[in-house]
């Protein structure tokens, strides 16, 4: 008899309890053939969370396994808590990205504080320790006041957390876009470092072993956040906020460092953080990987307050806990060692060699399910896309006030500086931080050698929705050429796909369209696919988000050493790389004149991608060339204008193009700082860099700004929309 | 000298203060927040964190751990200590500095790198700078306006314990102050960090001549 007062089975059946637990009738009846039986309560919660989007990726498993994952340099690939790349002398990068945006719309600081807590949590179970945070932030215009909440909450929320754990945050993009308005997104990568042979692996193996949990004590906060995680948001969505976790970075820091102790200890025979689904998902996916079952005593959870039912302890997601297996006998050395560090650690359970999940309060069963179809029989859905008309749009931009269009782009938050919100980001403690977030990718030395890792985090979703195939490729290769600018060689990456509903068939197409550049890119560009994470029905009040992959990329410096001293001067010359061609779907000047943007085929040579970018990359690191700067949103004149405001340096050039072309968008393009008279492939000296002045002349139109009023525009872009009091 | 680095719960530039130190030439090791002794250190540093959390108020859970009767002890002794950002607000905590460390004035975390005067080299910390030397330390703090009554303030301009000032305050701090000595000079708190400040390569190698002066000249004992 339970102690708890819970719905029966024939009430969750009859009143279709299960649909509000987001599983629909068909996936009840498969819960239903699975057990041989009705599910109760506590059953019918975990296989809904672990049926949810978010869990499960059941709408874009397909796509997914389109991602080549092998490599030279993969050590670990999809799967686990994180992905591995060798970085040389036994060393391992281990790198993933994660999302947080529905938490984030309703409950901005704690959504995003544990977006970071929970990603670093993925870093540190694989037993690396963290040596660099970046976040990808997407919000509505800052003309509305709910978006400058959601900024503020956001910011200090990522800040929170990562300042106060002591990991820096080293790089980081944003934009401003009124597609995201209402349903911003938040996602957060993390880079650890550690040795190859310590790497470890969720898994729960040998009957007997013991299941350890440690970390905070349970409570009921953030049940059901999988689920949550996996539907629209609407006007009921406020009512969600207690299905928003709590952050505690300061026992986030005391896990990290218990759990990399416990980690070099030999009886450790696997251990997951306990994420998205907490208690559910770790010892169902632990077991499920290591072909055992498991049993949980769940009146040992420590818990928060009294009362607490199994239903309630399995769907949490309290923060900061950690599941480990360690070899039976060993169980107190490891309880001892979490409690020098002042956490709560208790025996919870054991491996078992039946094939079941068992849990038990008292002497009761709560939950009796076979390990594999929880874990691995989740239904795949695969729907039909549909591809929308392509656009026959003509663009003459030529004909619109460009110098106008350079100032209401050059203002505008997204290609302003991030300083207000970076500026609340540690970018450097750990003393090893080489390029802090504010001008392309994150640089941090690998501490005691003379390497660094460099990493970037970039999504261009106007390129995607204008041509969902070659748009994946474009963000890839946009990340690509962030990371050859440091002088870094690209290792792999991670991939964090946040589109709108999948059982909409233009979305759907999106999705698919989209995946199948990425892995083509993927594959071109040498940067396999090491970890992801999916983020769907995102939906603002009136329309689907734009989609909205972000790609993470994690390179190797082999000698970082060659970036000291190498500053660019008023001396140097300005080049231009690669053709300007008239590509403006999805631009940045067509959002700010037509305020829309057009389905037309954007084109990419990845050939031509690879090729440049790895030879642009020898010219720095050989010295031969000074800076690399990506060209990206808003074309040649906005990295421009943003160039030279970062380094206070005027400059002037002159370029054989159409006025217009100065804010086209084609792809494997670069501006190259370098001694006047290189000889640079693909490259056009087109000017130089000076004291004072900034001008750009092309042929039919000449913007010229003082140096204060480009930079003044730079540095207010921001501020000046949050002056006012909301 | 060898350098005693405290621990606390929430410490997160322990490593950075002891590598900081090693790398000046001194010796350094770290030692627990539930020591209650610091016998065999020749000086003491506090790093920057968020000890305990910090949920409370910065220091006020760290001022009260065994270790901070020994970290009293040592500076009766005339040991140096240095607290560095949390380590600061340590020591204005636990009464060794006068003032407080509150909110920055715009209520946001800032994290730069900042200019900064060193405004007293005549202590056994600065020595190896000029006066008024413009030196470059990142600063990362969220409270960190240095805040004092205005008796207060006239005694530490009269003793000359203001030691390090801000040229562009980033918290609003009394006076751009931005670290002070105690009156016999041997307890330095400054919320910027010169231990990030070591390598050209990272921005700045500002910090080092601090850790030089503190680590290469021996005999400050009583």
């Amino acid at each position: 008899m339970s102690k708890f007062i819970e719905p029966s089975m024939e009430h969750i059946r009859n009143e279709k309890l299960y649909a509000e637990m987001g599983l629909t009738d068909d996936e009840y009846g498969r819960v239903v053939e699975i057990l041989e039986r009705d599910p109760n309560y506590t059953e019918t919660g975990i296989f809904s969370v672990m049926w949810s989007e978010h869990c499960s990726y059941k709408h874009s498993k397909p796509f997914l396994k389109q991602f080549p994952s092998e490599g030279a340099h993969v050590l670990m690939g999809p799967g686990e808590g994180a992905g591995a790349v060798d970085i040389g002398d036994g060393q391992a990068a281990v790198f993933k990205v994660e999302s947080h945006n529905h938490p984030s719309a309703v409950e901005p600081y704690q959504g995003a504080a544990t977006g970071v807590g929970g990603i670093i949590r993925d870093i540190v179970s694989i037993g690396a320790r963290p040596i660099g945070l970046l976040n990808s932030l997407r919000f509505g215009e800052l003309s509305g006041a709910n978006n400058r909440r959601l900024l503020r909450g956001v910011t200090a929320g990522i800040g929170g957390y990562g300042n106060s754990i002591g990991i820096p945050t080293v790089s980081g993009e944003v934009e401003f876009d009124p597609s995201y308005d209402g349903n911003p997104l938040v996602n957060a990568m993390c880079v650890g470092v550690m040795e190859h042979d310590k790497i470890q692996k969720g898994t729960a193996r040998g009957a007997g072993n013991k299941v350890i949990y440690a970390g905070l004590k349970t409570g009921r906060d953030g049940i059901h956040g999988a689920t949550f995680a996996s539907e629209e948001l609407n006007e009921a969505s406020e009512s969600r906020r207690p299905s928003v976790q709590i952050g505690d970075p300061f026992t986030g820091k005391k896990l990290m460092d218990a759990t990399l102790a416990a980690i070099d200890q030999p009886e450790l025979v696997g251990i997951q953080d306990m994420g998205a689904a907490g208690l559910t998902s770790s010892s169902s996916e632990m077991a499920a990987k290591g072909e055992s079952g498991m049993t949980l005593y769940l009146d040992r959870v420590p818990l928060r307050e009294d009362g607490i039912s199994p239903y309630e302890m399995m769907l949490s997601e309290t923060q900061e806990r950690m599941l480990l297996v360690v070899e039976e006998g060993s169980e107190q050395k490891f309880l001892d060692l979490f409690e020098d560090h002042g956490l709560d650690a208790a025996v919870i359970g054991e491996v078992t060699g039946s094939d079941r999940l068992c849990l038990y309060y008292e002497e009761d069963l709560y939950a009796d399910i076979p390990v594999q179809p929880l874990s691995e029989e989740a239904p795949v859905y695969i729907l039909e896309g549909q591809q929308p008309a392509p656009d026959d749009k003509i663009y003459e931009y030529s004909r619109a006030d460009l110098n106008q269009v350079f100032d209401a782009l050059s203002g505008h938050p997204t290609h302003g500086s991030k300083d207000y919100i970076y500026e609340q980001f540690d970018a450097q403690v750990g003393a090893n931080t080489v390029q802090k977030p504010g001008f392309g990718s994150g640089i941090v030395r690998v501490e005691g050698t003379d390497k660094a890792v460099a990493a970037a985090l970039d999504g261009k979703s106007r390129y995607v929705y204008a041509d969902p195939y070659n748009g994946g490729k474009e963000v890839v290769a946009q990340t690509f050429r962030s990371i050859i600018s440091t002088g870094a060689k690209p290792l792999g990456m991670t991939d964090c796909l946040n589109y709108g509903s999948p059982e909409n068939p233009e979305i759907y197409h999106q999705l698919s369209e989209s995946t199948r550049g990425m892995a083509e890119a993927c594959t071109a560009l040498s940067a396999p696919v090491v970890s992801g994470n999916v983020s769907l029905y995102n939906e603002n009040r009136t329309d689907s988000i734009l989609p909205s992959p972000v790609i993470g990329m994690v390179g190797l410096i082999e000698d970082v050493n060659f970036m000291d001293g190498l500053t660019i001067n008023s001396k140097d010359a300005v080049y231009l790389v690669g053709a300007t061609t008239k590509s403006f779907a999805g631009s940045q000047i067509e959002k700010l004149l037509d305020n829309e943007t057009s389905r037309q085929l954007r084109y990419i040579d990845l050939e031509t991608e690879y090729s440049r970018g790895m030879y642009l990359r020898g010219k720095l690191t050989a010295r031969e060339i000074k800076k690399i700067a990506p060209l990206g949103r808003g074309g040649i004149a906005m990295k421009l204008a943003q160039l030279a405001s970062f380094h206070h340096l005027g400059l002037d050039v002159e370029i054989d193009l159409d006025g217009e072309d100065l804010f086209a968008e084609n792809a494997s393009r670069y501006i190259v700082i370098a001694q006047p008279g290189m000889d640079i492939q693909d490259a056009v000296e087109i000017g130089r860099l000076s004291d004072d002045g900034f001008t750009i002349k092309a042929r039919d139109v000449t913007i010229e700004r003082t140096l204060a009023a480009v930079t003044e525009a730079w540095e207010g872009a921001i501020p000046k929309c949050m002056t006012s009091v909301d | 000298m060898k350098y005693a680095v405290i621990r606390y719960p929430g410490s997160n530039g322990d490593r950075d203060l002891l590598n900081a130190a090693r790398k000046a030439g001194g010796e350094a090791a770290y030692v627990d927040y539930r020591e209650t002794t610091l016998d065999g250190y020749d000086g003491v540093l506090i790093p920057g964190g968020f000890s305990f959390g910090d949920y409370l108020r910065s220091g006020a859970m760290a001022g009260v751990a065994p270790v901070t009767q020994a970290i009293r002890q040592a500076a009766d002794e005339n040991k140096p200590i240095l607290g560095i950002c949390n380590g600061f607000q340590i020591l204005t905590e636990i009464g060794l500095l006068p003032g407080a460390l509150i909110f920055n004035d715009q209520h946001t975390f800032v994290s730069r790198n900042e200019s900064l005067k060193i405004v007293n080299n005549n202590t056994r910390f600065t020595r190896g700078y000029a006066q008024n030397e413009d030196v470059i330390y990142p600063v990362a703090h969220g409270e960190g306006h240095y805040y004092c009554d205005d008796e207060t303030y006239e005694k530490l301009v009269k003793n000359n314990q203001i030691v390090l000032t801000y040229n562009e305050n980033p918290n609003g701090s009394r006076n751009d102050i931005a670290g002070i000595v105690n009156t016999s000079g041997n307890v330095f708190g400054m919320m910027p960090h010169p231990e990030r400040a070591l390598e050209t390569l990272l921005g700045s190698d500002d910090g080092m001549k601090l850790f030089e002066e503190m680590t290469q000249r021996e005999v400050y004992h009583v």
